[in-house]
């Protein structure tokens, strides 16, 4: 398979653009691999080129019931940033930032990363000192962070609306670094990167249940025959209750819906992210120009990949508030995912419950973002038997250990975080 | 979205709010068992794709709890009952 460049691309244009080739296998699956990732998603597949590429395990499956990208990969607002707080979380969003930013060299693929900065606004003096506090501990992480004031948030933003009486625009976090990629670029940059490290990515392949040798997992039952493995490890976001209910396992999750929408396209307007402090709304312009914006979960279990009126309104309020001009944009789509929404808001690497079996859940919201590290630090996981350091607070244990890592504060209240 | 309350008839999902499950019950704090039994009624969830029997406040109404049940692919509700009758 060839590698995309410049020339690549003047030779496929002399030719009409006739020669490319698809850019994976179609593979069917065979009857054994070492590890098997159950999730064609964007961190599924990340696992599979981490292992490939840094462990050298190269007998890898990863198994879609429907075509790769298909779930909460193409279903989100493609933000990137690395801007939390506490100690078990920062770090490892960091890694992910770094990772975004060598991305595109890395897999040979325009993913089309564009740090623009996220812009964080604070409304209130205490909303300023906690973002001042968050600020900080993004820089001992490494990470970059500028507590912007109101006439700092004017030059970068000045379209918002500063008049507002209720909620007025007292400044904003800014991490220059974040930004946006794009969604589809890339899951199919890390299958393409995967397959040519020899990874089988088979699709429209359904696990049905799991093969059992003494209590541990050694395989899967799929629509396509049964699978045997040395590992199996689980990245499905929101169907992982589907799953682990299969294996007579209970998970500290809940699954929930999360809705993004994006407007008819317009010309250049939002640089970057803007997220509002008053209400939870965020908004980026996509590079064909459409607003791209969310908010809430729907905040009641869902397994449909819609959501109601309600979070509609609540949304497009919450936008009304921030950019009143928006309002004469017309909505052009909705779409919504099945986020694995955990009891702590944080998300769950790691090995076990049972022998042969590795876990990858619970990423709330912020799984988009997450991509990089979260197959990197998976596949870490699954070659070494153990949690790097990066995802060694994200234990499936901590829920009995009392070690949660409660970023937003509010307590096992899933619909909340 | 709306739900059949048994106290104010089929009223807008709106004026409700969300606890959860109901099907987890507080343990016994003094019984042996006690932190295994609070680590699944805090933390462990069956979270089915499927009917659900959960939790609903109606804040914006009666002002009481109600049980409704619901799948979670299809919002569709089979019933509504209060939950005081149900649990202890």
């Amino acid at each position: 398979m060839s590698r995309y460049s410049v020339f690549s691309l003047l030779a496929n244009a002399l030719t009409g653009q006739t020669r490319w080739q698809p850019a994976w296998r179609d593979a069917a699956p065979k009857p054994r691999y070492d590890v098997i990732i159950v999730g064609g998603g964007g961190h599924g597949l990340a696992t599979a080129y981490y292992l490939a590429k840094e462990h050298g395990i190269r007998n890898v499956a990863v198994l879609e019931k429907g075509y790769i990208g298909s779930g909460n990969a193409g279903r989100n607002t493609t933000i990137i940033r690395s801007n939390y707080l506490l100690p078990g979380n920062e770090p490892f969003y960091e890694w992910s930032m770094k990772l975004w930013e060598g991305l595109e060299q890395d897999l040979n693929y325009n993913a089309m990363v564009s740090q623009r900065g996220v812009l964080n606004l604070y409304h209130s003096d205490a909303q300023r000192d906690a973002y001042a506090r968050r600020g900080n501990a993004m820089r001992l992480s490494g990470a970059d962070s500028e507590l912007l004031d109101e006439a700092g948030v004017r030059a970068h933003a000045p379209f918002l609306n500063f008049d507002n009486a209720r909620f007025p625009i007292k400044g904003g976090l800014l991490q220059r670094r974040g930004g946006t990629a794009r969604h589809d670029a890339v899951v199919w940059g890390y299958a393409r990167a995967a397959d040519q490290l020899g990874v089988d990515i088979v699709q429209n392949c359904e696990v049905t249940g799991f093969l059992r040798e003494n209590g541990a997992v050694v395989g899967v039952e799929t629509t396509r025959g049964p699978i045997h493995a040395g590992k199996v490890g689980l990245a499905v976001a929101g169907s992982t209750s589907r799953l682990t209910r299969l294996l007579d396992l209970r998970m500290p999750i809940e699954s929930h819906v999360l809705t993004a929408f994006v407007s008819e396209g317009l010309k250049p307007l939002v640089p970057g992210v803007v997220t509002f402090g008053m209400g939870h709304f965020y908004i980026s312009q996509s590079d064909k120009g459409g607003l791209v914006f969310g908010g809430d979960i729907d905040g009641y279990n869902s397994y449909a990949q819609r959501g109601n009126l309600p979070v509609v309104e609540d949304v497009c309020e919450a936008g009304m508030a921030l950019m009143p001009q928006i309002g004469r944009l017309r909505m052009l789509r909705s779409w919504g995912g099945i986020m694995d929404m955990s009891m702590d808001g944080s998300p769950i690497i790691d090995v076990g419950p049972l022998p042969g079996l590795y876990l990858n859940c619970g990423w709330n919201y912020g799984g988009f973002k997450a991509t990089p590290a979260s197959g990197w630090c998976f596949a870490w996981t699954l070659a070494k038997d153990a949690p790097h350091a990066l995802n060694a607070a994200y234990r499936l244990d901590r829920f009995r250990t009392g070690h949660i890592i409660d970023e937003k504060g509010v307590g096992p209240q899933p619909n909340l975080h | 979205m709306r739900l059949p309350c048994p106290y104010c008839g089929l009223r807008d999902s709106h004026e409700f709010s969300y606890l959860g499950d109901a099907a987890p019950q507080r343990p016994d704090p003094a019984a042996a068992d006690a932190a295994e039994a609070f680590h699944d009624y805090v933390y462990l969830r069956d979270n089915p794709a499927g009917t659900l029997r959960e939790l609903w406040y109606h804040g914006a109404g009666c002002r009481r709890w109600v049980i409704v049940e619901r799948d979670t692919r299809t919002h569709a509700i089979a019933g509504a009952t209060f939950a005081a009758g149900e649990r202890p």
